[in-house]
């Protein structure tokens, strides 16, 4: 690797981050008021990535199944979080709907993905699994919150007529068809135009990544085309799960809607 | 029971519910009556519950206490939407989905609980002609009708469903004189088509009205129902 890709040093970093300047002085001129938040920003960010630099490194060098499957669960379980904190709709339930969800969703396409497709030997190499999981994850969280929020606005907005229909005689499940349809094409939206536009708008994130590592680009096309379907079925099992979770939780077994 | 009574058609026993989320009771030990056959209203202050306890009587909410028997039996869970389709609760405000009248008017029998029945125009003419309905109407958007029209419509897509007990909240509060008669109308002649087995339960804050349609009176307030006079149930 080190002969196709040039290595940065901490000095090269502090010259690109010099470039937060000129953000400063735009922000001054025009009198933004965000050179405070921008140095908070800026910091943060440089924390953070080194921070998960640091941890990445470790695994990596240990190399062992329990610390890839404790790390995948910390970002599954922040996910989780994250993604009902995107939305507003608060409801008995929510916060297990949006973990079972996302848990279950992101792991089985991992899954799918380390032992199936690209045949990861062993299936925890930190250096396949983990940005499999992370990728797949962050796009999984946009849907299932997308989800959560539309099917609670859905059936807030849509109260009275689920209400009309369930008092001529429909099941829970025929008077929220409808808002349990709109979340799951809300959820699923986002993917499908990531995939319409891929490559002609921008060059995808990994793809780029793997260029720059000196990558053969058929080979990282061929890695990105393989990701964003398995963000589309991921994104659109934990969407449809969130929705579906939602769904049992808003309703009572007699038909009736949760108080 | 005493033997040789018929089994009370739908019956609310010792029933008590609280506001949704506060300590308070609107209503507790009610006890509840509709027989087959049965003209009831419901008089009572604004806030008394009488919404609250049509929901209750169509399982549309849980009560806190007591039970709700349907035919002698309490309605086991999967059978809720087949007791809705046979107690059906018309909602003060009436609501449609988007889509014409027809469509909206067909829209029940997409229902797994109705499968089996055919939307049938014919049946519904003459129950619009009686209420004075212009034909071009059908083809007109259900949320776009006129107050009056909406009651109309909600009425005729419940009655169409051959309910056993039409519960309803008030269909006739803010229409003018000549449609509240066009609806009490409806509803009687719906349920005098078969006055043994069709029974509604019609609140109202008009005792003039009450005295046009219904044979028994009931006052709830304070907690409690109570019987109150009709002054000429014909």
């Amino acid at each position: 690797m080190g002969d196709s890709y040039l290595e940065l040093t901490y000095g090269q970093l502090a010259l690109a981050a010099l470039l937060v300047v000129i953000n400063g002085i735009i922000s001054v001129v025009l009198r933004l008021d965000l050179a405070g938040r921008l140095l908070v920003a800026a910091v943060r960010m440089t924390v953070q990535l080194l921070l998960v630099g640091y941890v990445l490194h470790w695994i990596f060098a240990i190399d062992r199944w329990q610390a890839v499957l404790a790390l995948g669960l910390l970002m599954t379980w922040v996910a989780g979080i994250i993604a009902v904190g995107r939305t507003e709709y608060r409801r008995r339930g929510i916060w297990i709907s949006s973990l079972i969800s996302i848990w279950a969703s992101s792991w089985l396409v991992a899954a799918l993905a380390l032992l199936v497709i690209v045949q990861v030997q062993p299936w925890y190499r930190p250096q396949y699994a983990i940005p499999l999981l992370g990728m797949i994850l962050g796009n999984t969280l946009n849907g299932v919150s997308l989800g959560l929020d539309r099917f609670g606005r859905e059936l807030e907005a849509n109260r009275a007529q689920v209400e009309m229909l369930l008092a001529l005689g429909a099941t829970s499940w025929e008077a929220a068809r409808q808002p349990v349809r709109e979340a799951v094409r809300t959820g699923m939206i986002p993917t499908l135009n990531a995939m319409l536009i891929a490559g002609i708008v921008s060059l995808p994130g990994m793809m780029t990544g793997q260029l720059l590592a000196g990558v053969e680009p058929i080979q990282a096309v061929r890695y990105q085309l393989v990701i964003m379907f398995l963000i589309a079925a991921s994104t659109a099992l934990g969407t449809l799960g969130v929705v579906l979770l939602s769904f049992r939780w808003a309703f009572t077994t007699d038909h009736r809607l949760a108080r | 029971m005493e033997p040789g009574q018929t089994t009370p058609r739908l019956q609310a026993q010792d029933l008590g519910c609280r506001l949704p989320g506060h300590e308070e009771w609107l209503f507790r030990q009610l006890q509840l009556t509709i027989e087959p056959g049965a003209r009831m209203a419901l008089l009572g202050p604004n806030g008394a519950g009488k919404t609250v306890l049509l929901h209750a009587l169509a399982l549309l909410i849980g009560c806190d206490e007591g039970q709700l028997l349907w035919r002698g039996k309490r309605v086991e869970r999967a059978g809720v939407p087949a007791f809705r389709a046979a107690v059906i609760y018309l909602h003060q405000t009436p609501i449609f989905s988007a889509g014409t009248v027809e469509e909206n008017l067909r829209q029940p029998f997409q229902l797994r609980v109705h499968q089996g029945r055919q939307f049938d125009r014919r049946r519904l003419e003459p129950w619009f002609e009686q209420s004075g309905w212009n034909p071009r109407l059908w083809e007109q958007s259900a949320r776009e009708l006129s107050g009056g029209e909406r009651q109309v419509v909600a009425l005729l897509r419940a009655m169409q469903l051959d309910p056993a007990i039409l519960l309803l909240d008030e269909p006739t509060a803010a229409l003018d004189p000549a449609t509240t008669r066009a609806i009490e109308d409806l509803v009687i002649g719906w349920q005098a088509a078969c006055p043994d087995q069709r029974a509604y339960l019609w609140v109202s804050h008009s005792a003039d009205q009450v005295a046009r349609i219904a044979d028994r009176g009931l006052r709830l307030a304070d907690g409690r129902l109570r019987e109150a006079a009709v002054v000429d149930g014909r």
